[in-house]
């Protein structure tokens, strides 16, 4: 099967621009994303994670190496739109990702683009919005809504156009705690009930632990890339790359250096009790 | 405080004015601001009123805030009223003191020149109150459509435009949020002089200009990835169809012109 997403040698370089001198970003890169999964990248700001998901969608175009989408070759301009409509992109800041002053007229816009007929339009639009919860809000004006049902508004404008993978760059990261929560589940249910791949981009752990493939890139390449258990029990890798780990994992660690023999690799704070308890048992 | 500012006001609704087609309501205007100056006798001026009124009270918009919407008018309408009050001779002189000289001519241009300019501003007001700007900037972009074919950039334009109403809250917030940041480091807004004052507007312009070109690169990459590119091949969800009631509007503004012109031939 062919991967959704598969780069080959990427390797990216900002330009040089005035006195500014030029900005190696990543080399030789090979990440492949699976169709149907749902794969969380992480790492320190400044790691090219951004620039990562820009050449996912072919915004940015290689400078060495290859990107293929649905095995469409990024750098061939011809096959841009139907790029742009296999991947679609979610934003960090939901205020400039909306381009109606109608919730339904927003989502309404990437289809409206691809000159798909008007009942069918409207079909998409209520689909997406009741997908995202958002449907009663379908004529509100969008600016008076809250970050995080603004982010589902984009996402739903991305979900019109039926694409086979959504790519998130950092879309919680202007949120608040709530918002969040709302934005990720939204995304792991797109994923699970649609078997819509998904990648998303964050420096919140927590979120990375509802992926079931974590990458984490450190410095323009990667440190670790594995399912999130195993990815997160590595503890000092992590914090040697500058980065966090979920609460849960550190409970557990900090358990294990003062001598207690409890996993590493519990997540949800269900297992992680678990864990515990099961730690205490055995001590008697 | 900047939130109150609302431009062209809408009241949202349901009524037959509301239901129109935005296309049919644009035209209506321009076929009733011909008939406002048409209308230079007392009957036909009456008549014009009469249009207005009903509807106004067909697409229940309160009396209220037609008046409201003239207040911002009201130096440029006196000022018209005296100009035209003392400038126009003809019939006979009512007051001659000093360098004022009334004419019955006089009284009445100004009458009519205030009356005009009151009903086309509440015409026009009927037009907005009424019609969403989203749905003005799709009425406009289709009829201006043809002027496609001498490549006039219509939808570029209509698109700019919505955009533009798009973005106008979120502007108005940001300057918001940048006044109270200025204000909390001790910017003095509201004392001095008046170059002072528009001085002390650099640091909020600044900033706002900044984050709105920011805003424009952002949008217009999400624009693309959303497969914008142009007006090319562009579908529309919202289809806009002219319905019986249509006809029946362009009926009556076609009566309403011709009753005017009719009572203009015969003076009355």
């Amino acid at each position: 099967m062919t991967p959704i997403i598969q780069t080959e040698n990427l390797s990216f370089t900002y330009p040089a621009s005035g006195e500014r001198l030029a900005l190696p970003v990543f080399e030789n890169l090979d990440i492949e994303i699976a169709e149907g999964s749902f794969t969380a990248i992480i790492g320190p700001n400044g790691c090219g994670k951004s620039t990562l998901a820009k050449h996912f969608n072919a915004i940015l175009l290689p400078s060495g190496g290859k990107v293929w989408v649905t095995g469409l070759d990024t750098s061939d301009e011809e096959k841009l739109l139907e790029i742009h409509r296999q991947i679609g992109m979610v934003f960090q800041n939901p205020d400039n990702q909306i381009v109606a002053n109608v919730v339904e007229e927003d989502v309404a816009f990437a289809p409206e683009n691809l000159g798909v007929p008007s009942a069918e339009i409207r079909r998409r639009v209520d689909d997406a919005l009741r997908t995202v919860g958002m449907y009663e809000y379908r004529e509100h004006a969008p600016h008076l809504l809250s970050g995080g049902q603004k982010q589902r508004v984009a996402i739903a404008g991305v979900l019109a156009m039926e694409p086979a993978c959504i790519v998130l760059d950092e879309p919680t990261a202007m949120l608040d705690p709530r918002g969040r929560e709302e934005v990720v589940s939204t995304v792991s249910r797109l994923n699970r009930e649609r078997g819509i791949t998904v990648v998303l981009i964050t420096h919140h752990m927590n979120e990375a632990a509802e992926a079931d493939r974590v990458i984490v890139m450190h410095e323009g390449g990667i440190l670790a890339d594995g399912c999130p258990r195993e990815v997160f029990s590595q503890v000092e890798l992590l914090r040697s790359a500058g980065l966090d780990v979920p609460q849960t994992t550190d409970l557990l660690y900090r358990l294990r250096q003062s001598g207690w023999d409890v996993p590493l690799d519990a997540l949800t704070p269900e297992e992680c009790a678990e864990a515990i308890a099961n730690a205490l048992n055995a001590d008697g | 405080m900047l939130k109150d500012i609302t431009l062209g006001q809408y009241f949202p609704g349901k009524t037959v004015v509301h239901r129109m087609d935005p296309r049919t309501k644009l035209l209506l205007l321009i076929v009733y601001l011909v008939t406002v100056f048409l209308a230079s006798t007392y009957a036909s001026a009456a008549l014009v009123i009469i249009f207005l009124v009903t509807v106004t009270w067909l697409a229940r918009i309160p009396f209220k805030s037609m008046v409201k919407g003239l207040k911002p008018m009201l130096i440029f309408i006196l000022f018209t009223a005296v100009l035209n009050l003392f400038y126009t001779k003809g019939g006979t002189l009512l007051l001659d003191w000093w360098i004022f000289h009334i004419y019955t001519e006089g009284i009445k241009t100004a009458f009519f020149m205030v009356l005009r300019i009151m009903l086309l501003v509440c015409g026009t007001f009927l037009l907005t109150y009424t019609t969403s700007p989203i749905a003005l900037t799709d009425a406009l972009e289709r009829l201006l459509s043809p002027l496609k074919k001498i490549h006039v950039p219509v939808h570029e334009l209509a698109m700019m435009m919505s955009i533009a109403l798009r973005f106008i809250p979120t502007l108005i917030e940001e300057t918001d949020k940048i006044i109270s940041a200025q204000k909390a480091r001790g910017a003095d807004f509201e004392t001095g002089s008046l170059i002072r004052r528009a001085k002390a507007l650099i640091p909020i312009l600044v900033p706002l200009f900044v984050s709105a070109f920011r805003r424009a690169d952002e949008l217009a990459t999400a624009m693309e990835c959303r497969c914008y590119h142009g007006g090319e091949g562009r579908t529309r969800m919202k289809v806009l169809r002219f319905t019986r009631l249509d006809l029946f509007a362009f009926f009556a503004g076609g009566l309403l012109l011709a009753a005017v012109i009719v009572l203009r031939h015969f003076g009355l």
